[in-house]
């Protein structure tokens, strides 16, 4: 989702949108906007000439560039080195790469077991004593790739 | 300075090596122990990380089922925004109104824990009691505090390093930004710095530096 593709939504970095963002398919914003970003079910990366001062929602969110506000991850939230994100970050896994500022707290939301894997899971608990295993939270360090001389 | 010449053989190699590439040296603490049973448990506290932005430490602390909040209060007091023209000719200071008004803006007793590491030798001097007030402000009855400082012996071109968080008693650090080290403190000045904590405890660490913990 790093790099721009057909299938992705694009805004250039010299647009300027005010207002509520919502879509319903991928977005590379390189662009400023203002107000809210509502993507839900789908993946928002913010270029780095993107300017965003909104509360954004999505389901992996990849920041290179400057968010002012509380940032959503349904999956994923990832800060890459060139980022700087002053908000609030609430996500069930989160990628900080070193270099990357962040100012405000986060939140990490243990993922919902899916209906069908739950399922079995919960008649294997009805029968017998289970050996719950913790549930992980993750969070990746992830330095960047060394650069090729 | 003997510890951080002896690994980075001096403060200009060590400049050269900083940055994100920075290899990370591992050094048992004493002070964080003491600091990580407090926070053991229940679940769910808040705990602030006033350092370099680190993803080790996110992870344990949101690892052990905590809040992580992270504010870079170097990096915050040392911004341009905060300059402006002093009382005399050509002189500049720091905004400490600006400041307070912009950054660390928390509920009062918001934090169970607050992770200060040495920003206080690194502060701008007007900026020391101030910041060491709000943190006070913001840290529930009993929360602690875990403050580095360094000792003389650290030297004056004491390079800033970050703290990574690697195990429940040990971290890593790795040379940050440069910033100066502003000053050294006695036990004396920290203790008065901090008369308001209920307690405070010092662990003598190898490498020129004091851990304390504290207690609000």
């Amino acid at each position: 989702m790093d790099t721009y593709r057909a299938d992705v939504a694009h805004i250039g970095k010299s647009v300027i949108i005010k207002g509520e963002l919502s879509g319903s398919e991928d977005l590379y914003l390189d662009g400023e906007v203002e107000g809210n970003i509502d993507l839900r079910n789908h993946n928002l990366v913010v270029g780095p000439n993107g300017r965003v001062r909104a509360n954004v929602h999505a389901k992996d969110v990849v920041i290179h560039g400057k968010v002012n506000g509380n940032v959503t991850g349904v999956d994923k939230v990832e800060l890459k080195k060139s980022a700087v994100l002053n908000g609030d970050i609430n996500t069930q896994r989160i990628v900080i790469e070193d270099g990357a500022f962040f100012k405000g707290a986060i939140d990490i939301r243990k993922a919902e077991p899916k209906a069908e894997a739950a399922r079995p899971a919960m008649q294997a608990a009805a029968v017998s004593a289970t050996h719950s295993a913790p549930v992980s939270t993750p969070v990746v360090s992830s330095a960047p790739p060394a650069e090729k001389k | 300075m003997g510890f951080f010449r002896n690994i980075f053989g001096g403060s200009s190699e060590a400049t050269s090596v900083a940055g994100e590439s920075a290899p990370r040296i591992p050094r048992r603490s004493t002070g964080f122990h003491q600091f990580t049973r407090t926070i053991l448990r229940p679940d769910g506290q808040k705990i602030l990380d006033l350092g370099f932005t680190s993803s080790s430490n996110i992870t344990f602390i949101t690892g052990l089922g905590h809040r992580a909040y992270n504010e870079d209060v170097l990096a915050e007091a040392n911004s341009s925004r905060l300059v402006i023209p002093g009382a005399e000719a050509g002189s500049t200071i720091v905004d400490v109104e600006r400041f307070l008004a912009e950054d660390m803006q928390y509920e009062p007793e918001w934090f169970d824990a607050v992770l200060m590491w040495d920003v206080c030798d690194y502060l701008p001097e007007a900026l020391v009691k101030p910041v060491v007030e709000r943190i006070y402000s913001i840290t529930k009855p009993g929360g602690a505090l875990l403050a580095f400082f360094h000792t003389r012996d650290a030297g004056a071109e004491a390079p800033y390093y970050r703290y990574h968080i690697k195990t429940e008693d040990t971290l890593e650090l790795q040379l940050g930004p440069h910033f100066q080290l502003q000053r050294v403190f006695q036990n004396r000045h920290v203790e008065n710095l901090f008369h308001d904590y209920s307690s405070i405890k010092f662990f003598l660490g190898k490498e020129n530096i004091r851990e304390v913990l504290l207690v609000r």
